[in-house]
């Protein structure tokens, strides 16, 4: 079991470094949105500080639910799906091993260009860990719960409204809470508490969001 | 048990029972909603602060509280068409849908409309109606994936499994929205100890809550019947009920 974790997880990472521009592109949506905001609303650093915390956020789950389709969409169109349903392994850690994957290419990458786009929104120093550690903490809820998105639509053809339509709503606490911490920290306040309840999400996404999306995956991807 | 139900959940069972269970739904909806309505508009006392304009609230709280109720049905049905494959709780899922969203929709308004009068606008970003929204968009992708995929039975399934996800959810993003920002007036009616609310208030607020229940189950039989036949369209019992027509 441990094993087809790991060698889809590579086989997975594999794939996606062979056309790394593809890698690139979510990153720079994320950078290209947030840099959009100082030049409609206003560059002065007041301004700025006031909604960097909102815009960040609102911008890598923008970033995170455009790069979703990648999750499924190909396995599907290619049969490897149908492949991977087949196995005896089961499909929960299967689609655990590439939602892993999925965020080591998308999420990550977030996470780590976040402080410079800190520096963008003049965000203060003391407050980009909170920044960090809340977008390390909500990224992977976003993965997993756009994975039950992705494999509910993955049959029906252009689904990419559908899937925001679905998905979207579900994310909104996750934006409230990261936001939130952002927020809090730049006032110079304790941020355990978004950061714990961000936590809790992540643990409870992480258990029972592969199992809906297995059980998703049975329902649409079987022909 | 389990063979009675089986019996009552095939479509043309459920199809012949529900036309003689509608009446005794429909007719306590009337009756009740004219007490309630008359009791809440014109016999229950002016409030002491709000004067004459809560009065909103005797269509606004039982719509609220139907717009939650609709969406755990909606999940639990869809929950027995996944778990039982019983066709019939599919088909009361999906009908349950456009209902919710008239409720949720009815609960936004009349909010927004008491709202001008208490808080001087229509709309702010309180917790209860910022909930209440999502809420709406969570029925409009149940219904959108419901429609999107073309095969039924897929459709179901996966739009049900949609709305098992929706009620894990529901909890989650109503806390959080509450601890994020409020301004909405506490919780009058459900408080476990003695309600806040005069009992000349609250008794036709829960006449209106049971006429809205039944109401919602008289509309349910009719749409579940409606999607029935739309459903077993092929099959030859309907075909016979067209031509005795």
């Amino acid at each position: 079991m441990l094993t087809a974790f790991y060698h889809l997880l590579l086989r997975d990472l594999r794939l996606a470094l062979r056309s790394p521009h593809e890698l690139a592109n979510p990153l720079i949506f994320f950078v290209l949105v947030v840099s959009l905001f100082p030049l409609a609303v206003s560059p002065t650093p007041d301004a700025l500080r006031q909604m960097a915390p909102g815009v960040i956020w609102v911008s890598a789950l923008l970033s995170v639910l455009l790069s979703l389709d990648r999750l499924f969409k190909q396995d599907y169109e290619d049969g490897s799906l149908d492949q991977l349903m087949l196995s005896p392994n089961p499909l929960m850690i299967l689609v655990l091993a590439k939602v892993f994957a999925h965020w080591l290419l998308t999420g990550l990458p977030l996470v780590l260009i976040a402080p410079l786009l800190g520096l963008f929104m003049s965000v203060p120093n003391h407050a980009l860990p909170a920044l960090i550690f809340s977008l390390l903490l909500g990224t992977p809820v976003l993965s997993l719960i756009g994975a039950i998105g992705v494999s509910l639509t993955v049959a029906v053809n252009r689904g990419g409204v559908l899937l925001s339509l679905i998905v979207l709503p579900l994310y909104i606490p996750i934006l409230i809470f990261g936001a939130n911490a952002v927020d809090v920290a730049m006032d110079g306040m304790r941020v355990s508490g978004q950061l714990l309840f961000l936590g809790a999400v992540l643990a409870l996404a992480l258990s029972l969001a592969p199992l809906a999306t297995a059980v998703a995956l049975r329902i649409t991807a079987a022909r | 048990m389990w063979h009675w139900i089986q019996r009552f959940s095939s479509p043309k069972h459920f199809y012949v029972i529900s036309a003689k269970l509608i009446p005794w739904f429909a007719v306590p909806t009337a009756l009740l909603m004219i007490v309630g309505l008359y009791q809440g508009l014109f016999v229950a006392p002016p409030d002491y602060q709000q004067g004459e304009s809560y009065r909103i609230m005797f269509v606004h709280v039982p719509a609220a509280w139907m717009s939650l109720f609709i969406y755990v049905v909606m999940a639990v049905s869809a929950g027995i068409g996944l778990i039982w494959q019983i066709k019939l709780a599919d088909m009361v899922a999906v009908a349950s849908a456009p209902i919710g969203a008239s409720f949720t929709f009815l609960a936004l308004v009349t909010g927004s409309l008491w709202g001008k009068p208490m808080w001087g606008t229509y709309w702010v970003w309180d917790a209860r109606l910022t909930s209440e929204l999502i809420l709406l968009f969570l029925y409009f992708g149940y219904m959108a994936l419901q429609s999107a995929i073309e095969d039924q039975r897929t459709a179901d399934k996966a739009s049900g499994l949609l709305a098992i996800v929706g009620v894990v959810n529901i909890p989650i993003i109503h806390y959080s929205v509450v601890w994020w920002n409020t301004l909405h007036q506490g919780a009058t009616v459900t408080k476990f100890a003695k309600p806040s609310i005069d009992i000349h208030m609250l008794i036709p607020l829960l006449l209106m809550a049971l006429a809205f229940q039944l109401f919602y189950f008289a509309v349910i039989l009719v749409r579940t019947r409606n999607e029935v036949l739309y459903r077993e369209r092929n099959r030859r019992w309907v075909r016979e009920l067209i031509e005795q027509l």
